[in-house]
């Protein structure tokens, strides 16, 4: 007997050399065809021409210590050192020196409330009870009372201000919106079309207009020695413009619910309160999530149109850092700076939304 | 906690239950003497009149002017809040009551003054519209200017101004038009045009933000009238008056040589009947407006008389001369009603 042959078949033979590698890739990926060719040529161009620029203006001739006219010696180069001299008012405004460490109090509660929640470190009803009470602690850290010095709203400022008018805006209008959410999915007629009323004509008029009303007409309309802070005004109109958008980013969610849900819930006998408080909402709220993010960002990133009513939020900061005599010249750093700023807590809530919809098998369908 | 408070205040509010109580309006210095602080409206941000500084402390002339009152009325600069108001809130917040005083670069004009129901007080600074040049072009008169072409911005009065000018002038000035202010800065720094124009005040702002401010000047013709004047809400003259008088009085503590520096010395020892007045040492002119005699001594040793206010926030840091604001005496045209 001879052995029986085995059949070993040869090994693959490697790819031809055009069809793998960088060169393969650049060839199939960017240059095939003249049109994409001559697009990514003149990609390359620009950035060719202009990243050495805006490398050599921020970093090699920037000047990042002393005074303005340390940087006047350098007016190629970006004067970092103003935004440092500029640091403290950017983020607080005009807040007294002497209570600035409330800011940073505030600062370290939200973050530690942040870094909780995403590492799941609060569930279920202390995370819910924890957000909530956050605007009620932050107007109190900030403001002032039971113990602490009162500090006046007109000198609340910089990213602080923005912060909270973002925070306590989206947080109370999440409530609210669900409320009129319901009030819209409601059996009596007054109701649903005191809800819908209210919803299409917040809806129906720029936020610019809101704020307008409520800093430049609402005191006409007040009786006399009957003042609300502008700010509170402001902050007002602002909870009432995003609850109205809230409420229909949760309509969508309520709309997304088989009826039998409901139908399954009256047929057990639970009655309606409960229904939608063990039923319909975490379903329903599970579903608009990711939205709800998107809400967040854009209610931070409108917070900046305070500055047309007065408000000293950090981009009215920036501004008027910029317009400090002792540092005439320099507001391109100072936008700058601030596109930064808002680039990285917007981009970080985007990519939270992403990591809550990836992790949750339910928004994976 | 006064937020919850004041929060409970909307919502009654937005709920319709408000009760429309029109009591008639107190005082405004009762009023300001109860709450203890002065609440002034000042610009959200304009170079020289008011700005917070890098440490957070509102610094300029308007604001100054606020700091005075404040010491006159309660005897301590400190004691005052200041409201940033954005411009079509600077009327309105001071007639409502939101503030006691708006002292925000605003000019004094008839339908400000009677319609919109405003009292303005006294002139703080005359403004204008002016011109800067390129030194190198050797003009020293606007007078000078035939056939140049002028960066202005368009929409605004500065544009029709230097119309109207070139007109009346006979200097065939050619206007290039922009957006905005900085634009059309930007366009004369690059040679688009021979001549930049806008309020004087903010001439000097913008000059120092040009590459090389040595090499530009301002032209000390200034063609339209802006008189900025810090106003208070129309119908409560006592209040007006005060503001009027501590504007008068620091002008006149100029005029007299009174400085933050010398006050107190020189109402001890001064023998110049109307420094002894001003300062509180004979008269009583402090009753005349529900105030003490020591009011204007307090204004001055705060913020210093009107010199020495305009010095630290418009010459010392942005080269603003005193042109027109310079005293009448020293051939300006700011002239104070005297103290008697």
């Amino acid at each position: 007997m001879t052995n029986p042959t085995i059949f070993v078949p040869k090994p693959d033979r490697e790819a031809p050399a055009q069809a793998k590698g960088f060169l393969h890739w650049l060839k199939h990926h960017v240059f095939n065809g003249w049109f994409n060719s001559a697009l990514a040529l003149s990609l390359i161009a620009i950035i060719v021409l202009t990243v050495p620029q805006v490398i050599q203006w921020a970093f090699i001739k920037a000047t990042w210590v002393g005074d303005s006219a340390n940087c006047k010696t350098s007016p190629d180069g970006a004067c970092w050192s103003f935004i440092a001299a500029k640091f403290r008012v950017l983020m607080v405004g005009v807040y007294p020196a002497a209570e600035s460490w409330r800011g940073i109090v505030g600062a370290l509660v939200l973050a530690i409330l942040i870094i909780t929640t995403i590492t799941n470190h609060l569930k279920g009803k202390v995370l819910i009870v924890a957000w909530l009470l956050l605007p009620v602690f932050g107007y109190w850290i900030i403001g002032g009372g039971f113990g602490l010095n009162e500090v006046d709203q007109s000198s609340w400022g910089g990213l602080m201000l923005s912060v909270l008018l973002a925070l306590v805006g989206i947080i109370v209008s999440i409530p609210l919106g669900i409320v009129l959410a319901l009030g819209r999915f409601s059996g009596s007629p007054i109701t649903k079309s005191l809800c819908i009323g209210f919803i299409e004509t917040v809806r129906g008029v720029p936020l610019i207009t809101i704020l307008f009303m409520s800093s430049v007409m609402m005191p006409l309309f007040l009786p006399p020695g009957f003042i609300i802070d502008n700010m509170l005004r402001i902050q007002t109109g602002m909870i009432f413009f995003s609850a109205a958008y809230v409420a229909e980013v949760v309509r969508g969610g309520l709309q997304a619910l088989p009826k039998g849900q409901f139908e399954a819930a009256s047929s057990l006998g639970i009655n309606y309160p409960k229904t939608l408080y063990l039923i319909v909402l975490p379903q329903a709220l599970r579903h608009v999530l990711p939205p709800l993010i998107g809400r967040c960002i854009s209610m931070f990133k409108n917070t900046s149109l305070v500055i047309i009513v007065g408000l000293l939020d950090f981009l009215g900061m920036i501004k008027s850092a910029s317009l400090d005599s002792e540092w005439l010249g320099f507001e391109t750093e100072a936008y700058v700076f601030g596109a930064v700023v808002y680039f990285s807590i917007c981009y970080s809530l985007s990519r939270y939304g992403a990591h809550l919809e990836k992790s949750d098998p339910v928004l994976q369908k | 906690m006064k937020e919850l408070f004041q929060f409970t205040k909307v919502s009654a509010l937005i709920l319709g239950l408000a009760m429309i109580t029109t009591t008639a309006s107190a005082s405004t210095l009762e009023d300001v003497k109860k709450k203890g602080v002065l609440s002034c409206g000042v610009s959200e941000g304009v170079p020289g009149f008011s700005n917070p500084d890098s440490s957070g402390k509102w610094v300029g002339l308007d604001v100054d002017m606020c700091r005075a009152v404040a010491a006159a009325v309660l005897g301590d600069p400190t004691k005052i809040k200041f409201v940033p108001l954005a411009s079509k809130q600077k009327i309105i917040a001071v007639t409502s009551g939101q503030v006691d005083l708006t002292s925000r670069t605003t000019t004094w004009t008839m339908k400000r003054d009677t319609k919109e129901g405003a009292d303005f007080t006294a002139v703080v600074y005359y403004d204008g519209q002016g011109f800067m040049v390129r030194k190198e072009d050797g003009i020293k008169s606007a007078k000078e200017m035939s056939g140049a072409s002028v960066c202005v911005t368009t929409g605004t009065t500065t544009e029709l101004n230097i119309a109207d000018y070139s007109r009346a002038n006979n200097l065939k000035l050619e206007a290039v038009v922009f957006d905005g202010k900085k634009e059309a800065l930007n366009a004369y720094a690059s040679g688009r045009c021979d001549v930049f124009t806008t309020d004087t005040s903010q001439l000097a702002s913008l000059r120092t933000t040009l590459k090389d401010p040595e090499n530009h000047i301002i032209l000390p013709e200034i063609i339209s009238k802006e008189p900025l004047s810090p106003l208070v809400r129309h119908g409560d003259n006592q209040w007006k008056d005060i503001i009027t008088w501590v504007i008068f009085g620091l002008i006149n503590a100029e005029e007299k040589g009174v400085t933050a520096a010398n006050a107190a010395e020189m109402k001890a020892k001064s023998t110049d009947p109307t420094v002894q007045r001003m300062l509180g040492k004979t008269g009583d002119l402090g009753t005349f407006i529900g105030l003490d005699n020591d009011w204007l001594l307090r204004a001055i040793t705060s913020v210093g008389n009107y010199g020495e206010i305009y010095e630290r926030n418009l010459t010392k840091t942005l080269g603003l001369e005193r042109g027109v604001n310079q005293l009448w005496s020293k051939g300006g045209i700011l002239y104070a009603s005297p103290l008697r």
